[in-house]
């Protein structure tokens, strides 16, 4: 436990620096939140596996350094962001630099009238309205340490704004680098998008290295999703095999609004997303589907929660893990369905194929149904892949490698077909070809 | 010779199930292995492929020169071995056309050929469509998920068909097939008859022989070959059932 103490007292004196560095702009408002957080996180102790919700996911490892906030971006070229775009998503580009907005390698055109797209902590300092009414009002920094370390730091992440009615065609592409440095950097990218009434867009948001070091990353997202609008969402996580990262997503959704998400994730020593849903009125329609891939030693988790709190909403979960090596997966979706919510339809599976014999996956599903009307469903599996499957293709003269990648690329893909952007499902379609085609 | 299989013994989970075959296939002949349930029929379809959980323990298998159980079931199939399974396989996430275009692929690979792309693959393979009257839209269709009975025997033939093998095994692909089915089955079994080829057809009843005729007839019982003859002994099978046979052999045994 001291040695857990002793970082806290890093990133507690370490926030001293950061708040020298904030200038002019620590009498904004939210910086009162910055205050409440870090006095928050004071008080709160890292989870360890005694916590139910970390029984399985031990960040000791994570506690080892002594990680340093990056208070300024790095220089990054052009050509070391064209790696990860994709060919047709060229026009509604953002990019973060060790959590920084870098407006020279962002490129936001053809948006309508009234959506912004661009860095929160310029609109900290314009002091738009919609940030104060909507900062800090999801992601709970009272009783979650990753949390309220996030929200003391608050400096810079995504913001996305569209008005009433607006509805953004492109997909709009933030891509989080963080670069190679002799230091292990803390990055805390702080993001929130906005849908009002009856608007429409999609998000993609995307972590990547640009070197091999160890790094972490502990992202918040808060997402308002207000009456008849549309988000469709994809987290596409490929950091090294080194970083940690550990990310919050807190939805909250209106009267027949609909969100879907898509996380794809491949990076990471240890990953760890939380991803909360609320219905906050009737129609609401909530997808959250998943597709992780590990190896080496890595230690993916996810934790959900689709809080069903009124009548007639949909929900639809479905995660799908391929483990290789001697990596971990944790997989723990709760569903609750409230009293109030009759007419609730819920979803929700988890499979996994474990291609090795030391990989390893807990799986948890978690059904809390306090209505009586209501269709839910559950289920997880765990295997290897289909023997008779692969007899039967190697018997077509299709060999061992091929035979492997051809079944998981089957495995992944009713998850990969729910994929709302195209271009995601090629780029996604092609990890699983460069991982597992001979 | 195409195929020689000598004194095969093949095991699984440690009982003994072939004991002891001997069989010569030549190219242009059709062969018909039959017996009653148990015999060890499918397991000799399924050893020649190279279903990897039976344990050859003794005896080799001659094709076409080569020590066929040294190969990997995908490198038997690229030589030319074709198994037309007795239950095919239903692979979600896989298109028809996907499995079949690698498949192709890696087979012409293998042969030093030019792999095909999309359009010329197309082409190919409409024409053995027509072959064995499969319709269009299960092409795009995952592997025989969906498919009635009568499809997915149809679809192994039309992935024969397609690959062109130089020794076609078919496993019970007569079994639970209705009178139409059977005859397309047959009709395109026949279509790819040629004379540097060679079928064997594995089955229990002589029904399907009334429209694949085979040059020999051999029944297996107990695993292993008891009789051999032409295509009257599988009228003579139809007739009198498989009990004579079975006395006879268990009467050698005895003695």
């Amino acid at each position: 436990m001291s040695q857990f103490a002793e970082i806290k007292k890093w990133y507690l004196n370490e926030f001293k620096l950061f708040e020298n560095s904030l200038n002019g702009e620590s009498t904004a408002p939210i910086h009162k939140i910055r205050k409440d957080a870090i006095s928050n996180f004071s008080n709160l102790d890292f989870p360890n596996t005694r916590d139910e919700e970390w029984k399985y996911t031990n960040i000791s490892p994570l506690l080892k350094y002594n990680f340093k906030p990056s208070l300024e971006k790095q220089d990054v070229k052009q050509e070391q962001v064209n790696k990860y775009l994709f060919d047709e998503l060229e026009h509604s580009l953002l990019v973060f630099v060790n959590g920084h907005f870098d407006a020279g390698l962002s490129r936001i055109k053809h948006l309508p009238k009234g959506v912004s797209a661009g860095s929160i902590a310029d609109a900290i300092k314009e002091k738009s309205p919609v940030v104060e009414k909507h900062f800090g009002k999801y992601a709970d920094y009272k009783n979650q340490i990753f949390t309220a370390l996030s929200t003391a730091y608050t400096k810079d992440g995504a913001f996305i704004y569209v008005p009433d009615g607006k509805v953004v065609e492109e997909a709009i592409h933030i891509l989080f680098l963080t670069t190679e440095s002799d230091e292990n950097i803390l990055t805390q990218p702080r993001n929130l998008f906005v849908a009002g009434k009856n608007s429409q867009v999609k998000i993609i948001e995307h972590y990547a290295s640009l070197g091999e070091n160890i790094y972490f990353t502990n992202s918040v997202t808060e997402i308002f999703v207000d009456e008849n609008s549309i988000i469709d969402h994809v987290k596409l996580q490929e950091e090294n095999k080194k970083s940690f990262h550990v990310a919050r997503m807190e939805i909250d959704q209106e009267k027949n609004s609909n969100f879907s998400s898509h996380a794809i994730s491949l990076g990471g020593d240890i990953a760890r997303n939380d991803f909360n849903s609320r219905f906050n009125d009737e129609g609401g329609e909530c997808m959250m589907n998943g597709l992780f891939l590990t190896d080496g030693t890595q230690l993916f988790d996810t934790h959900s929660l689709i809080d069903h709190a009124k009548p007639h909403c949909n929900s639809h979960e479905h995660y799908k893990g391929i483990l290789d090596d001697k990596s971990r997966g944790v997989f723990n979706g709760k569903v609750i369905v409230r009293q109030d919510a009759q007419k609730t339809n819920a979803f929700q599976e988890n499979n996994n194929i474990i291609l090795s014999d030391d990989a390893l996956i807990n799986t948890k599903p978690q059904l809390e149904i306090f209505a009586d009307d209501v269709k839910c469903s559950h289920g997880a599996t765990i295997g290897q892949l289909d023997e008779e499957a692969m007899f039967y293709l190697k018997s077509r003269g299709i060999g061992e490698e091929t035979s492997k990648s051809i079944l998981i690329h089957a495995f992944a893909s009713d998850v990969i077909k729910s994929i709302k952007i195209k271009a995601i499902k090629d780029y996604v379609e092609k990890i699983l070809s460069n991982r597992f085609d001979g | 010779m195409l195929l020689e299989i000598k004194n095969l013994h093949a095991n699984i989970e440690g009982k003994e199930i072939l004991k002891g075959i001997d069989l010569k296939v030549n190219a242009g002949e059709v062969h018909a292995i039959m017996g009653p349930n148990g015999s060890g029929k499918s397991t000799l379809a399924q050893v020649l492929a190279g279903r990897e959980e039976y344990e050859v323990t003794k005896g080799e298998v001659l094709y076409n020169g080569k020590n066929l159980l040294d190969l990997s079931p995908e490198d038997r199939a690229r030589e030319g071995v074709f198994l037309a399974f007795q239950y095919p396989i239903e692979i979600p996430g896989v298109s028809n056309t996907n499995l079949l275009k690698t498949a192709l692929n890696e087979i012409r690979k293998y042969n030093g050929q030019e792999e095909l792309d999309t359009m010329e693959f197309l082409t190919q393979i409409k024409a053995k469509m027509k072959l064995v009257e499969l319709d269009q839209s299960l092409l795009s269709r995952a592997v025989n998920e969906g498919f009635s009975g009568g499809e997915k025997k149809r679809n192994e033939i039309f992935q024969m068909a397609v690959l062109e093998p130089k020794l076609g095994i078919l496993d019970e692909t007569d079994s639970g097939l209705d009178i139409d089915a059977l005859r397309i089955v047959a009709n395109g079994v026949n279509k790819l008859k040629s004379k540097d080829k060679a079928t064997i057809v594995v089955t229990h009843y002589q029904r399907l022989l009334n429209y694949i005729v085979p040059d020999f007839v051999h029944v297996l019982y107990k695993g292993k070959i008891v009789k051999s003859g032409g295509k009257e002994l599988a009228l003579e099978l139809e007739e009198k059932g498989y009990d004579w046979i079975k006395e006879d052999s268990n009467a050698v045994v005895e003695n």
